[in-house]
């Protein structure tokens, strides 16, 4: 298929209907309706459903319902509108439900602004929702990633029965890039053995269900749900390096960041200083046990958010201390100019010296 | 090779097209190519501009704070960004709706009065296509006849009409960059 110029949000909506996602339920908020239109012009054509719910609180709840009958569900929103989905995400989790659910952030907290933001990020990799859990959080940088990573985000969930986050922001959201949708693996997905379906009385009905009142039954369920996160930490961590075998200062940044922070690389690399990037593609599982590896080579880490500064407490622990760990960023919607993050790197190359 | 892009103006007129238009002229020139739009109210008017790169390799930043080339479509515009034009880089002004003149000597200012053009010839909306005509007589950036037909596959058949305008608009701004009416 030849290549297609796509808005991310674009881009998201139509993998997610490549990958067998039927139903969609959401709620506009600026900077990801687009992902709502192009939803309800393509979902009846392919023989779904796009809703506009009441609230982004029904948007979630519909989804539990949607993923607890076997087939593929999504919603979006950003900033806001996730922290209301944030009750509904536990009790997927809970219920042990696969779904993927979208955050194209903007500037927060409160209503905030409609600029991309990474300031999410504690939300997103922390607590989501109450209770023990983890959610897989991915984190694209480009737009044929808003593809390929929505693709992924949906096997991820069917495998590992949980929901899977993809962590955008305003600017990829609202950028356009070419994009090749028959650029994706496809993942062998278990059977749904415990989907809530019409089976003809041919079995024992499933339930699905987030209350246990047993103490020792939820904390085997909960036990149970960490075995997966363990499998999922070892086997699922991604990650992309840029220019870090020889870097004295290696970068940590995700999205589009990382974008302006490969440039910022490029640059000071011409004037000698030798930087590296990695880029997580995951937040959750972080790769945690590469930026230990990079701890030996490099003299310095510099975490680049467009936040006060989240992420870089994930690279301290990381590095366990073994190196210094300096951040820089700018919030608010405030998105730093390369030359911003080179001159960065610049200063903190002088203080090696 | 990598080009920055600026393209602003008032909201409605056509400065996301115009940067959509190179984009997808850049994409089917298997280059890479990023396309940004100021987002939010500017939908709904006031001031709306669109950053596009365009480069023979993998793009970082998306953003153009400091433009190769500047389209401005209107006053405010062509004062806020002006001075922000790289060293040797170009502005494109419309200049039936700017009347200042830049006054930097380290770049190249080239003026069409292109709304002007569009009302004489009938073409409404169509400055922002006469400037991106004016452009490519300028610049090296893409082959007028390859660009023109780029443009024109993309009118979906139920919008037939528009390719008329839309050949008529790049041609009369592309002559004119041709011909040396230019002030």
């Amino acid at each position: 298929m030849a290549k297609v110029l796509m808005k991310g949000n674009e881009a998201i909506a139509e993998a997610a209907i490549a990958s067998g996602c039927l139903y969609y339920f959401g709620y506009p908020i600026t900077p990801q309706t687009e992902i709502s239109e192009y939803m309800a012009k393509r979902m009846p054509k392919v023989g779904g459903l796009c809703l506009q719910a009441e609230s982004e609180i029904a948007a979630i709840n519909m989804v539990l319902g949607a993923s607890a009958s076997g087939t593929r569900a999504m919603t979006s929103s950003s900033s806001p509108g996730i922290s209301l989905k944030s009750e509904g995400i536990s009790y997927l989790v809970g219920s042990d439900l696969p779904a993927v659910v979208v955050n194209v952030q903007r500037g927060g907290p409160g209503l905030g602004g409609i600029q991309p933001s990474q300031a999410d990020y504690y939300q997103a990799t922390k607590a989501y929702g109450h209770g023990d859990m983890h959610l897989i959080v991915l984190a694209p940088s480009t737009v044929q990633e808003m593809a390929s990573l929505t693709g992924e985000a949906f096997d991820l969930a069917d495998i590992y029965r949980t929901p899977v986050i993809i962590l955008a922001d305003g600017a990829i959201g609202q950028m356009m890039e070419p994009v090749d949708f028959s650029e994706r693996r496809r993942r062998e997905i278990p059977p749904k053995t415990w989907a809530t379906c019409g089976h003809g009385g041919g079995r024992k009905h499933n339930i699905v269900n987030s209350l246990l009142m047993n103490p020792e039954d939820l904390e085997n369920s909960i036990r149970d749900r960490f075995e997966r996160y363990r499998k999922i930490e070892a086997e699922e961590v991604r990650y992309e390096e840029y220019m870090t075998e020889d870097a004295d200062i290696v970068v940590v940044a995700f999205g589009i960041a990382a974008r302006v922070c490969k440039s910022a690389v490029a640059a000071v690399r011409a004037e000698g200083i030798k930087a590296g990037l990695l880029r997580p593609i995951t937040l959750w599982p972080f790769p945690s046990a590469r930026i230990l590896e990079l701890a030996d080579t490099a003299k310095a880490f510099l975490s680049v958010e467009l936040s006060m500064g989240q992420m870089v407490s994930d690279v301290k622990l990381a590095c366990e201390c073994r190196r210094p760990v300096e951040f820089y960023g700018r919030t608010g919607g405030v998105i730093p100019a390369p030359g911003d993050v080179a001159r960065k790197l610049a200063e903190m190359a002088r203080e090696q010296m | 090779m990598t080009k920055n892009i600026l393209i602003a103006g008032f909201g409605g007129q056509g400065v996301l097209f115009a940067g959509k238009a190179l984009a997808k002229m850049a994409m089917h020139s298997d280059l890479h190519v990023t396309w940004l739009p100021s987002y939010g109210p500017e939908m709904r008017g006031g001031a709306a501009n669109c950053s596009v790169v365009i480069s023979n390799e993998e793009i970082g930043s998306p953003l153009v704070p400091n433009p190769d080339i500047l389209i401005a479509l209107n006053r405010p515009s062509f004062d806020k960004f002006g001075p922000c034009v790289r060293s040797g880089g170009a502005i494109f002004a419309d200049s039936s709706m700017i009347d200042e003149r830049s006054d930097r000597t380290d770049i190249d200012a080239y003026y069409i009065p292109a709304s002007r053009m569009a009302a004489d010839n009938s073409l409404s909306g169509l400055a922002n296509v006469i400037v991106l005509g004016y452009l490519l007589a300028k610049t090296s950036l893409f082959d007028y006849d390859a660009f023109l037909a780029d443009l024109v596959s993309g009118i979906p058949a139920s919008r037939a009409a528009l390719v008329e305008g839309n050949t008529k608009a790049l041609r009369l701004g592309y002559e004119y960059g041709c011909c040396g009416h230019e002030e």
